[in-house]
């Protein structure tokens, strides 16, 4: 069944976007990511413009994240305080990156800056994530306990000023890296259409030393309230949000989502984190072929103004 | 005032002096002077019938016509860009605008446009993708450029591709020798906007008679209500959206509760 999207301007098989709804929602729900790194890369893959993609995905992670989000809040598992630490330079990160967006659609190069960091962006977190959870498939071989956090191993990060205690997470840090954090995912998350998930977590936890007990929580509220936000802007700058098309994938998002928190509840965290390893690692591969390789047409169009 | 009332005559006289014995006029109508891009538009075939009359009754009708219908969809600048290597990856090094270009464009025709006049003829008239005026904005000025400039060459292709430009020399049917049947095609991404027709009638490679239609493709119902939110309540729309997700979000959580 053939639906027209309004904004995409282009008639999309409404099974097959819900479908990619339903795949992706699984894989995030799996793994407890938003799922933006995959989604956008599919809608610019079924021919939505790339700018379209990222701007109407946003609201689709927004979704997803509030269902984790919320999950999480029942089970006391979310930071407020470092939450909204985050969150006050995130809203400025995702304002920056709307602004650098609409820039660099001006100059024709927004294309080429989301390739580009994808494939950076993806190939060094997806090789992080193989080479630590091999590492910790190994030792569990051996079998030496997997140990995720070094207690009492200080970085550079614990000596700046500006402290300040998080309770829920029991920690004591500094605001810098804290507002530093919250600024890169929204500024990176606004740009490229991803929640940053998979990178906030990491940063959360080697950076700032947040327990595992939180770090998932904490993070979703970040992500639900940029994306929120950056819709927002998107709708209001750029006018590229398609509603149509973002209502498809938030139902199919949602409901894949329950199925993948189940069946990544039945693994084990290292295969888990093997897994999703290798797909980031995959989908930066992906984008670094396209860059790399001569594509079939090297010109192409894009609409400056209507009458 | 009466100057230009006997400048008006004259005028008149000398048309009425220049124009043969034999003169002919065009009928068209079109199937549908709206065409209505629903959640479910995947593109339409419309149909203009036309005949060929005597521009004065008892007057004979020459045989072996040749018609071509040009269709342009609203104005659009647009913006092409070309891809290099630099540094190993493909990059957009360059890009020509092209300014107030029809976002569709159909050449349809009985045969091909270049068989059916002189190739000074077809090129004065703009008949065909080749001639039609694309101007480029180049410098200061905008002008069309030579025909096989490679942007130009380039967009025509894209757009051939999208089929939102095409160039049938099969579209028009002749049913006897002056009637004729033309079938537009409206792929699923026609833009929205006022279609201009052109119709013009050729004999011996002679331009004889021409007329106009028009159509209108817009969005309806619920489209048209989303693309208008979208343009003009941006920030509204975003509000909206944004909550859309987050009650879908929330409900999800509801529904799916485990605990």
């Amino acid at each position: 069944m053939q639906i027209y999207l309004p904004i995409a301007d282009l008639p999309v098989n409404i099974f097959l976007v819900l479908g990619m709804g339903l795949a992706v929602g699984f894989i995030s729900g799996m793994f407890g990511i938003g799922g933006g790194f995959l989604m956008t890369p599919l809608l610019i893959y079924i021919g939505i413009s790339p700018a379209v993609a990222v701007a109407s995905v946003t609201s689709h992670i927004a979704a997803s994240s509030l269902t984790g989000a919320i999950t999480y809040w029942r089970k006391r598992a979310i930071d407020v305080a470092l939450a909204m630490m985050l969150l006050s330079s995130g809203i400025l990160g995702t304002a920056t990156g709307v602004w650098l967006f609409t820039l660099l659609r001006e100059l024709d190069q927004l294309d080429l800056v989301i390739g580009l960091s994808y494939v950076t962006l993806l190939t060094t977190v997806g090789a992080l994530m193989i080479n630590e959870s091999v590492q910790a498939e190994l030792r569990a071989r051996k079998g030496q306990p997997a140990t995720l956090r070094r207690p009492g191993s200080h970085t550079f990060v614990h000596g700046l000023p500006f402290k300040l205690r998080f309770k829920r997470s029991k920690i004591y840090v500094s605001a810098i890296p804290v507002w530093g954090i919250g600024f890169t995912i929204g500024f990176i998350g606004a740009i490229l259409g991803i929640g940053g998930g998979f990178l906030l977590v990491p940063m959360l936890i080697y950076f700032l030393r947040v327990p595992t007990a939180t770090v998932i929580g904490t993070s979703m509220v970040l992500t639900l309230v940029t994306m929120a936000s950056a819709t927002v802007m998107h709708a209001a700058t750029n006018h590229l949000v398609d509603a149509v098309l973002a209502l498809i994938l938030i139902v199919g998002g949602v409901i894949g989502a329950q199925f993948g928190a189940r069946t990544g509840q039945k693994m084990r965290g290292e295969r888990l984190r093997l897994l999703l390893g290798l797909l980031v690692f995959a989908v930066g591969l992906r984008f670094a072929y396209e860059l790399v390789v001569q594509p079939d047409e090297l010109f192409s169009i894009r609409l400056v103004r209507g009458e | 005032m009466m100057a230009r009332r006997a400048l008006i005559a004259a005028m008149l006289l000398a048309a009425c002096a220049v124009t043969p014995a034999r003169a002919e006029r065009l009928v068209v109508s079109l199937s549908n002077h709206r065409v209505a891009v629903t959640s479910s538009f995947t593109g339409e075939d419309l149909v203009l019938f036309g005949t060929i009359e005597p521009d004065r009754p008892q007057t004979a009708l020459r045989s072996a016509y040749d018609l071509v219908v040009t269709v342009t969809g609203p104005r659009q600048t647009l913006r092409t860009r070309r891809k290099d290597r630099v540094l190993g990856i493909w990059v957009n090094v360059d890009s020509r605008e092209f300014v107030r270009v029809p976002s569709y464009l159909g050449v349809l025709s009985n045969r091909p446009v270049a068989a059916i006049a002189n190739a000074d003829m077809v090129r004065r008239m703009q008949l065909g993708l080749n001639n039609f005026l694309l101007p480029q904005r180049i410098g200061p000025d905008t002008a069309d450029t030579v025909r096989d400039d490679p942007f130009r060459v380039a967009f025509v292709n894209l757009e051939t591709q999208y089929g939102l430009y095409r160039e049938s020399p099969t579209a028009v049917t002749f049913l006897t020798p002056t009637v004729f049947r033309v079938a537009i095609p409206m792929p699923a991404n026609a833009p929205t906007g006022s279609y201009g027709i052109d119709v013009q009638l050729f004999t011996g490679g002679v331009p004889v008679a021409r007329t106009n239609s028009a159509l209108e493709v817009i969005k309806a119902g619920f489209e048209q209500f989303v693309a208008d939110a979208a343009r003009d309540h941006g920030l509204l729309y975003g509000l909206f959206a944004s909550l859309m997700a987050l009650l879908i979000g929330w409900f999800g959580s509801v529904v799916f509760r485990r605990d």
